[in-house]
Parts: structure tokens; sequence; C-alpha cells
């Protein structure tokens, strides 16, 4: 079983005390009105699936009741870091892209 | 404005209240346990319960409580108390107050007062949830074999209060002294708990106290 940091409660849990949200940094359309059918369903419907590292939404649903973000490596399950909702993530995809570069002498 | 919420007498003193586990008859199972039990169950019932919500970072926010109840604002995971007043850390912008029975409407319009013009919330929850106090020394080993949640007193010493699994439900755990935890159940899961609680305790001897 995995361990789960709640930046709320600031401590590990146990991984059945939440629940996985779906992805993460999803905004909604500040005029829903003017949005386009393909707009809008793109808003609603259409996920990314990555191979590797996600942000995901989760939720402390049996401690805090409140939700925060996860980066999470789809592949290993490895979750990389938590954070709070309105956070930006430190570990993205295009951040270990630029590091496996450099670790491999690779210059832009 | 206070004036535009409906706050009453959710307790009128002619209403007769029944606790979430009155059908259990614990008055009557009093006395009756095993003499050297090792867990002692006690319901702490018809307390008065209020979910108060609010922004911690504010200064006017945690000042208003303090004058209201004379409480500092709890911070993660752990409560403070003060006679039979106790105010627990829910979440990041929720705590929950317990107060004697009978003077939660009164404590409500204190905090009210104090907190007037804020963007808050108290809601009484009395109805919805009951308290079970557990003392003796099995008590964590009852705890143990309940939740996966740590209760080893490194993990979680006295004035720590989690929200976490517990058999196959969730409710909030209390440890509030040495060989005293309480159990913050909801209304609707108290019979499963309290038989949830009588099968686990067996082994270690359960006594119940009025
Ligand atoms: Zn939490």
């Amino acid at each position: 079983m995995l361990h789960i940091f709640c930046p709320h409660c600031g401590e590990l849990r146990s991984e059945e005390e939440f629940h996985a949200k779906g992805q993460a940094h999803i905004p909604r359309p500040l005029d829903p009105t003017a949005c386009t059918d393909a707009e809008w369903g793109e808003y609603l419907f259409f996920r990314d699936n990555p191979r590797g590292i996600h942000h995901e939404l989760w939720v402390h649903s049996a401690g805090c009741r409140k939700y925060f973000n996860a980066t999470r490596h789809t592949v290993t399950y490895e979750i990389l870091e938590t954070y709070k909702i309105g956070e930006k993530p430190s570990v993205t995809a295009a951040g270990t892209a630029e590091k496996k570069a450099s670790d491999q002498g690779v210059t832009a | 404005m206070s004036n535009l919420i409906n706050v009453y007498q959710q307790r009128p003193a002619a209403a007769h209240a029944e606790s979430p586990l009155f059908h259990a008859g614990l008055e009557q199972l009093a006395g009756k346990g095993s003499a050297r039990a090792g867990v002692t169950v006690r319901e702490k019932k018809l307390l008065g319960h209020l979910t108060l919500r609010g922004d911690a970072k504010d200064p006017a926010f945690a000042g208003g409580v303090h004058k209201a109840l004379g409480l500092e604002l709890p911070v993660a995971l752990t409560l403070v108390a003060a006679g039979d007043t106790s105010l627990q850390w829910l979440a990041p912008d929720e705590w929950l107050l317990i107060v004697p029975s009978g003077s939660e409407f009164a404590v409500e319009q204190k905090l009210r007062e104090a907190l007037e013009g804020q963007h808050i919330s108290i809601v009484n929850v009395s109805g919805g949830q009951t308290l079970l106090e557990l003392t003796g020394p099995k008590v964590r080993e009852v705890l143990m074999k309940s939740t996966s949640y740590d209760v080893h007193p490194s993990n979680f010493p006295a004035g720590k209060a989690v929200g976490t699994h517990f058999a196959k439900s969730q409710l909030v755990i209390r440890h509030t002294a040495e060989d005293t935890w309480e159990l913050l159940i909801r209304r609707s899961f108290s019979d499963y708990f309290w038989l949830w609680l009588q099968d686990a305790s067996a082994e270690f001897g359960l006594a119940i106290k009025a």
C-alpha cells in the first residue's frame, strides 16, 4: 500500500484514505457561452493520457476532505510530489526531459 | 449579517432527545460488563456539536474565535480543550466545536457576534453525530485492530485528532489523555461502530459506563 503525503494534514497517510479525481490544472472557460461546441467539449470531456509524468487532482476523502494536486508517474505509479490547489508543480515532463538531455550532454 | 441567518434553538428544553445509540440501551448495560475490563466505553451523548468554518490566516477570525470561546484555533491534526468545551481542527478552514449539552445555541450566538461581518459559517450538527469515549489499558490494541492509522504514542500523542478509516467506515479518532480516546461517529454509522467495538473489545474485556 502506498503512503501519500497530504499537504493539508502535513503527514503521510494510507492510500485508502484518498481518491483520485482525474487530471489537474483544467481551467473552466471564463465565458462558457462564448465557447464553440468543440471548445466546450474539449473542456468537458477530453483528458490527457500520458505515459510518464501526469498531474492529477486527488482528495483526502477520509481525512481532511480537501483536494490537492499530485504529480504521478503513470508507468511506475510513483507519486513524485503533492501540492496544494493554486500551486505549481515542481516536477514536470518538460523539466524531466531537460534534465535528461543535460545529463547526457545534449545542449539545445 | 446575522439577521439574515436563521439561527434558532434546535434543542428546546421540552423536547425528548434520543442519542444515536439510544436503541443500544447503554444505561442498562452499565456495570454488567467484564470486572477487569481492558476497554470501557461511554457515550458522551447529546453534546452540542458545531462546525465552524472561516479563514485561519485572518487574524480577525482567530481573534474573534478566541474572544468568544477563550480558545486558540488549533493547528492541523490537533484539538484544544477547556473544561467541557473542545475545539478540533478538521480541515484547513474547518473546526469542530463541542460544547456542553444545552449551551450550543448561546455559544453559536456568541460566536456570530464576535465574527460579525466576516465570511464564516457555523452549523449546528449535534443531531448528526455522537462521541464515544474509550478508556482503559487495551484501547490502543482495539484501535490497532480497527484502523491502518498508526496509533503509537510517538505518532499519535494526546492532543492529536485525525479523520481516518476505521473498520469498513470512517470516523475521527481523538486522543484526549494517555489511556483515553474518543471516536467521533456519524449517527447512521453508530450502530455499526457499536457492534464492531463489542466484537473487537471482547478478547480484552468490555465494560460500559453510563
Ligand atoms: Zn488531509
